[in-house]
């Protein structure tokens, strides 16, 4: 009776995992045709391998008028919490101090520090408090931001933000050796960063 | 210790008392003359098969595990690619993808998994890098290997081992984490000195298909960095529009531009190994799963053949007997 069990299973997993990423792109990939004919000539016998830029989908080239909206993809390493979508203005917590991104903006290069960045969709504004990355506007009205670690601002806890700055002032003033002055400054800037987000 | 024990059940196999061709043993035990250590034991060709049914019943079960182990393995680990799959997008979107760059110091980061029972990934990883030392050589030009992985490892060593200048094994002892891979990509940054950093490993496309993949980064020194931008202009935009290179970035952060883009590289290679590394683990396991369910299926073939060979066996030997005894009183009674 359950003889075909198993195949029924095993026609379900695979049908579940033919399913191509969302992040993947169909059939057309770009190619660096150099590298192919190169590969082609010295290594005869095996296939050329892909490249990363064949799992991505192309971007359009600069409009000649500006777009209304701006593009952003916003990644962490464990999820991609924004994907190609279009918002009015972000503002980017960069190390030379809050920068806001509009549609149109200059092609930019950015760090980031901790600090919040902002995502303004009409008249929805959500928060997120960033720890650091970077941040690149290109001019075609994209932005893609890379942020190590990134929380929703309403999930953090005031009472703890509080509880670390100040032990963290302490550990600061008290640090002997170079790496632990080192560890304990970050542990206060993240803190008071933290803080100045909540408060402010 | 599953992989032991297939060992052992394997060597059991192999052991000599069976010869290769089953049939022989059971002729030959058959007629009792020929062979005067088997003469009068009728059940002995019976017991090896009954053994060796055994064994192969025993790897079956073996691999059926492996399998379900390898399953419960992917679907963790399947979402985390997944998910880690935007990350090293926007990198390639500014600093393109330039496989075919000429430099002097190629490092090819050679990905594999530390066990083996996985198909072919870890030879397609290291046929592929190899492949990539053999386009990038030339005079004047110095390619090494960074491995990760106790089975490239192994098969590097054999004919490349003085281009070997880092290896890490047992990255997939904890669960695959950021933190732990930036820590090893920085690892590698500081013990090694190149132009561009060729990543190879294998991506996961589905349990059956995985993509040999190639990813560059680039050190920031090298002076083409900046013309590099343009080059991928084709790429970029289907209209052929180029975005323009690095120059025409404004570059906020860090003291200098050129700060800014070591701090860039280096952020752009813990991504790039981040996800690297997490789609060879996905291809591992999907690639393990794939290879234990064809063994357990030939493992179900080969008991379905040697069950109708004893059977066979063990009914010509009633039949024999019979038609001995038959004969016999035939004969009495004639």
């Amino acid at each position: 009776m359950f003889r075909h069990g198993s195949r029924f299973l095993s026609r379900a997993s695979t049908m579940r995992w033919r399913r191509p990423f969302s992040t993947d792109l169909p059939a057309e990939a770009y190619k660096d045709s150099n590298f192919v004919e190169a590969w082609r000539k010295a290594i005869p016998t095996v296939e050329p391998p892909s490249t990363p830029s064949a799992f991505m989908a192309t971007r359009p080239a600069t409009p000649s008028s500006i777009p209304s909206k701006l593009t952003v993809n916003f990644v962490l390493p464990y999820s991609s919490e924004l994907s190609g979508k279009e918002v009015d203005m972000v503002i980017i917590p960069a190390t030379t101090g809050q920068m806001g991104v509009l549609p149109g903006h200059v092609a930019t290069i950015a760090e980031l520090k901790p600090g919040i960045l902002s995502i303004h969709e009409g008249n929805d504004v959500s928060k997120y408090f960033v720890s650091g990355g970077f941040a690149y506007v290109h001019a075609n009205s994209f932005a893609d931001i890379i942020a190590v670690e990134a929380v929703p601002l309403d999930l953090i806890d005031p009472n703890l933000v509080q509880k670390g700055l100040t032990d963290f002032t302490q550990k600061l003033s008290t640090a002997s050796t170079d790496v632990e002055k080192a560890e304990a400054q970050i542990g206060v800037d993240v803190h008071s960063a933290l803080n100045a987000a909540l408060t402010g | 210790m599953a992989m032991a024990a297939l060992r052992r059940e394997g060597r059991r196999f192999a052991t000599p008392l069976i010869s290769p061709n089953p049939a022989n043993v059971f002729r030959s035990s058959l007629i009792p003359s020929e062979e005067p250590v088997l003469s009068g034991v009728r059940c002995i060709s019976t017991q090896v098969v009954r053994n060796r049914m055994k064994s192969v019943k025993n790897i079956q079960k073996i691999t059926k595990a492996m399998k379900m182990v390898a399953a419960s393995k992917l679907r963790a680990i399947q979402t985390r690619a997944e998910n880690s799959r935007g990350l090293w997008q926007p990198f390639t979107a500014l600093l393109g993808d330039t496989p075919s760059i000429d430099v002097k110091k190629n490092v090819i980061v050679t990905i594999s998994a530390d066990k083996g029972l996985c198909g072919g990934i870890n030879s397609t990883s290291v046929k592929i890098s190899r492949a990539m030392h053999k386009l990038n050589s030339g005079p004047d030009k110095e390619n090494k290997y960074v491995v990760l992985g106790e089975k490239a490892k192994a098969q590097l060593v054999r004919d490349s081992k003085k281009d070997i200048e880092l290896v890490m094994t047992e990255l997939q002892k904890n669960p695959l984490n950021y933190t732990q891979v930036s820590v090893m990509a920085d690892d590698i940054l500081k013990n090694v000195e190149f132009d561009a950093l060729r990543i190879v490993y294998n991506k996961f496309q589905s349990v059956v298909s995985f993509l040999p993949t190639v990813s560059t980064v680039l050190s920031p020194e090298v002076p083409k960095l900046k013309d590099l931008v343009v080059h991928y202009v084709s790429f970029y935009s289907e209209s052929g529009g180029k975005l323009g290179d690095l120059d025409l970035y404004e570059i906020e952060g860090a003291e200098t531009k050129a700060e800014v883009l070591q701090n860039l590289t280096e952020f752009q290679f813990s991504c790039m190994m981040y996800n690297a590394v997490l789609e060879n683990a996905t291809s591992e396991q999907g690639a393990r799963m794939s290879a234990m369910d064809s063994s357990s299926r030939n493992a179900g073939d080969m008991l379905d053949r040697l069950t109708l060979t004893y059977n066979r066996t063990r009914q010509a030997s009633i039949t024999t007997e019979l038609i001995e005894i038959i004969s016999g009183a035939s004969a009495l009674e004639g």
